[in-house]
């Protein structure tokens, strides 16, 4: 009888040994703060991502993701820091999808992920200074940098033939960042930036700015801030005293709550850019959205399902759930050669790691990372016409 | 000649209807705030938000009209929502006094007592408007937006550049004036009137002479609310209604009412505009004028531009420094805070 209960408990410790421990991901994002209102779709996105690859039992070992949520608060440093440390010495994450803001996603990668060794995929940091910071490899992004978007504005502003504009922008890190971009880009292409300006949210008055910036002489207006903040003051003031007559946005810019506040006024004045992908990448990662009661268009909930899928993927890659295996596998399963992998093909692309074949990730966004690891970007161009946004073209 | 036109119409555009705006909503907050202080010897942070509140009830009263149908067109509906929301703030001034104020008045407390009492006041006025209308942007101004439009001016002179006139920035000037009008006439020549400026000269020898002095102030409260609901409102209509904006607006209303002479209903006025045409004119950037003006190959490089726009309320608190070191009772021989 006393044998065959320790056989008994011998066998089930044997058994529950087998079916490995879940494996912690952290999911930190700004569940408080000024991006509350988006990141519960992220969330959702990137768990959608990390659920998928543990339901299709093919990570090795049979291991299963459990995300761990945490908050960034998108603002406040300090508070972001400590909650990813939370995350790795407390809850013993192996990689973490996040942070969404730039300063705070600086602050965790610099504070804590790099020093620990943990893999960081942010799905929406997208300062240009993130490009440039020392992360021993350890920092990884699906948004593109800022420096891009830069780029893509001022080909837009030079093909249109303008060489003379005026730049305002928010007075943060996002707006001072792709406001040095966009100048060095465009001055590079012999246009001229005769005042670049900043301006800060929540005033109720923008009328001095704006007559700052006519004064400059340029006639058309690259607006870089919130389409509810200050950016909406800046172009109804312009729009009112007549001061441009044409304008630029950057993705902080795009929004119906725009078009529906300043008025049929500003209908085929604008030229603005924003993220977004064509093609089959996004056409079947919107059909799995749409399965899963998400809305594929929200902002960033495709880059942040890429970036939870990716960690899933280079985990597989690296053969265990080691923090430096995922890191040195990223690339590899990001970036061709291999056969390419869209959205809700997880379980397929991990057979073909099991296989030791080579993938390239596409996902939702067309993913293709390059230089220190982070998206190469794909922007939307489009005009307002007829009181609504029109997609003029991709790039 | 075209030159200096094309000149005084950008100089128009950009700097003197802007600011004569922004100073004539300065000049009806300064006066509730010089009131308050005449008659009740308390400098009241809680004003800016007494503002953001009856601006609220406004702004929901008008959606109620807009939604029924009933208008006031080409005047903006606000207008009409005025009354509604001018009650609601006297009502809520009145009941802090109750509450409040009344408590150190008996005890006669220091002034800076008053004071931080009426920062705890403009906490709670702050948070009750947030809890009501949300913290962010309202929209409600509705009617003709223009009395000219750029477009239509340059056609009308033929001139470069044009000029833009709304309907929110005339109606912020002619109610100034009228409330202002009504303010000084009350004041010198009604009874009340007099009898609150007797209660502010000496409020013992005016206690003798038997004014009553609930009344002197319930009067003065009801004045300072209808005057903040309507700067407020004009605010609101000429720029956009954030619960936060009213409180930024704090520290230009105040330089206003100091510069002018504290307790001088003219200097509130005079300050108003004084605060608001520094503020336009040190941050404007003179390049366009003076490339009209000046004459060919002399025209500047640079902006011209004394301070950048950030520094718009520096010049408020550079204003209020000066004013408070020269001089203490401000423009029209006010009281020394």
């Amino acid at each position: 009888m006393k044998r065959i209960l320790l056989a008994t408990a011998v066998s089930a410790g044997l058994a529950s040994a087998a079916a490995a421990e879940p494996v912690n991901i952290g999911v930190i994002l700004g569940f408080t703060g000024p991006l509350e209102s988006i990141t519960p779709a992220m969330a959702a996105s990137a768990e959608m991502a990390l659920k998928e690859a543990s339901d299709s039992g093919k990570l090795p070992g049979g291991i299963t993701l459990n995300p761990v949520r945490a908050d960034s608060t998108c603002i406040d440093a300090a508070a972001a820091t400590t909650a990813a440390e939370g995350l790795v010495t407390g809850q013993n994450v192996v990689a973490i999808m996040g942070a969404d803001c730039s300063g705070v996603t600086t602050a965790i990668a610099t504070n804590v992920a790099v020093p620990k060794g943990v893999v960081m995929v942010s799905p929406s940091a997208t300062s240009p200074a993130l490009s440039s910071l020392e992360d021993n490899g350890y920092f990884f992004r699906t948004a593109p940098s800022d420096a891009r978007q830069g780029e893509v504005l001022a080909d837009l502003v030079s093909e249109s033939g303008v060489t003379e504009v005026a730049v305002t922008h928010t007075n943060n890190d996002y707006g001072k960042g792709l406001a040095d971009s966009f100048q060095a880009a465009f001055e590079a292409k012999g246009g001229k930036v005769a005042i670049s300006a900043a301006h800060d949210d929540g005033k109720g008055d923008y009328s001095a700015e704006v007559a700052a910036l006519q004064a400059s002489g340029a006639d058309t207006l690259m607006v870089l801030g919130y389409v509810d903040q200050g950016g909406r003051g800046i172009v109804q003031a312009a729009l009112d005293t007549g001061a441009f007559e044409h304008f630029y946005f950057g993705d902080g810019m795009y929004g119906q709550s725009l078009i529906d506040a300043v008025g049929s006024e500003i209908n085929g004045k604008v030229i603005g850019t924003l993220p977004g992908v064509e093609g089959e990448a996004a056409d079947i990662f919107a059909t799995l959205a749409k399965a899963h009661d998400m809305d594929p268009t929200g902002t960033y909930v495709p880059e942040s399902y890429d970036a939870a899928a990716l960690i899933a993927l280079s985990m597989a890659a690296a053969g265990s759930a080691d923090r430096t295996g995922i890191r040195d596998h990223m690339l590899d399963v990001a970036n061709a050669p291999g056969e390419k992998i869209y959205a809700g093909e997880l379980a397929k692309a991990l057979d073909l790691i099991a296989q030791g074949q080579d993938i390239d990730y596409q996902g939702a966004t067309g993913v293709e990372l390059i230089g220190p690891g982070e998206a190469r970007g794909s922007y939307r161009v489009y005009e307002i016409k007829d009181d609504a946004p029109v997609t003029l073209g991709y790039r | 000649m075209e030159n200096f036109l094309n000149a005084l119409v950008l100089f128009t555009n950009f700097v003197v209807i802007p600011a004569t705006t922004y100073g004539a909503q300065l000049a009806l907050g300064a006066l509730g705030v010089t009131l308050i202080y005449t008659v009740l010897r308390f400098s009241n942070f809680a004003h800016g938000d007494l503002m953001a509140f009856g601006t609220m009830l406004t702004i929901m009263v008008t959606w109620g009209l807009q939604a029924l149908g009933i208008g006031i067109a080409p005047l903006p509906t606000a207008l009409l929502a005025l009354p509604v929301g001018m009650i609601g703030a006297t009502a809520l001034a009145l009941l802090t006094d109750r509450w409040v104020f009344a408590f150190y008045r008996h005890r006669r407390a220091d002034p800076v007592i008053f004071v931080i009492a009426s920062v705890g006041v403009m906490f709670v006025y702050n948070a009750i408007t947030r809890f009501f209308i949300g913290v962010g942007d309202q929209r409600f101004e509705d009617g003709a937006r223009f009395v000219i439009r750029v477009p239509d001016f340059r056609a009308m002179t033929g001139l470069r550049e044009g000029l833009a006139l709304r309907t929110s920035q005339v109606l912020t000037v002619v109610v100034m004036a009228l409330a202002v009008a009504f303010v000084f006439w009350f004041l010198n020549r009604t009874r009340t009137g007099k009898s609150m400026r007797a209660y502010s000269d000496n409020e013992d020898l005016a206690l003798l002479s038997g004014i009553s002095p609930g009344h002197v102030v319930r009067v003065t409260w009801v004045l300072a609310a209808c005057l903040a609901t309507l700067a407020g409102v004009l605010y609101g209509l000429d720029k956009s209604f954030n619960p936060f904006v009213y409180f930024q607006l704090l520290l230009p209303i105040f330089a206003s009412a100091i510069v002018g002479g504290i307790g001088q209903p003219v200097g509130a006025v005079v300050g108003g505009f004084v605060v608001a045409f520094s503020e336009v004119t040190l941050t404007y950037a003179y390049k366009g004028v003076l490339t009209y003006l000046l004459p060919e190959g002399m025209a500047p490089e640079g902006l011209v531009q004394l301070l950048g726009t950030d520094y718009k309320f520096a010049v408020s608190f550079v204003i209020l420094v000066i004013v408070l070191l020269v001089r203490p009772t401000g423009i029209f021989r006010g009281k020394v805070v």
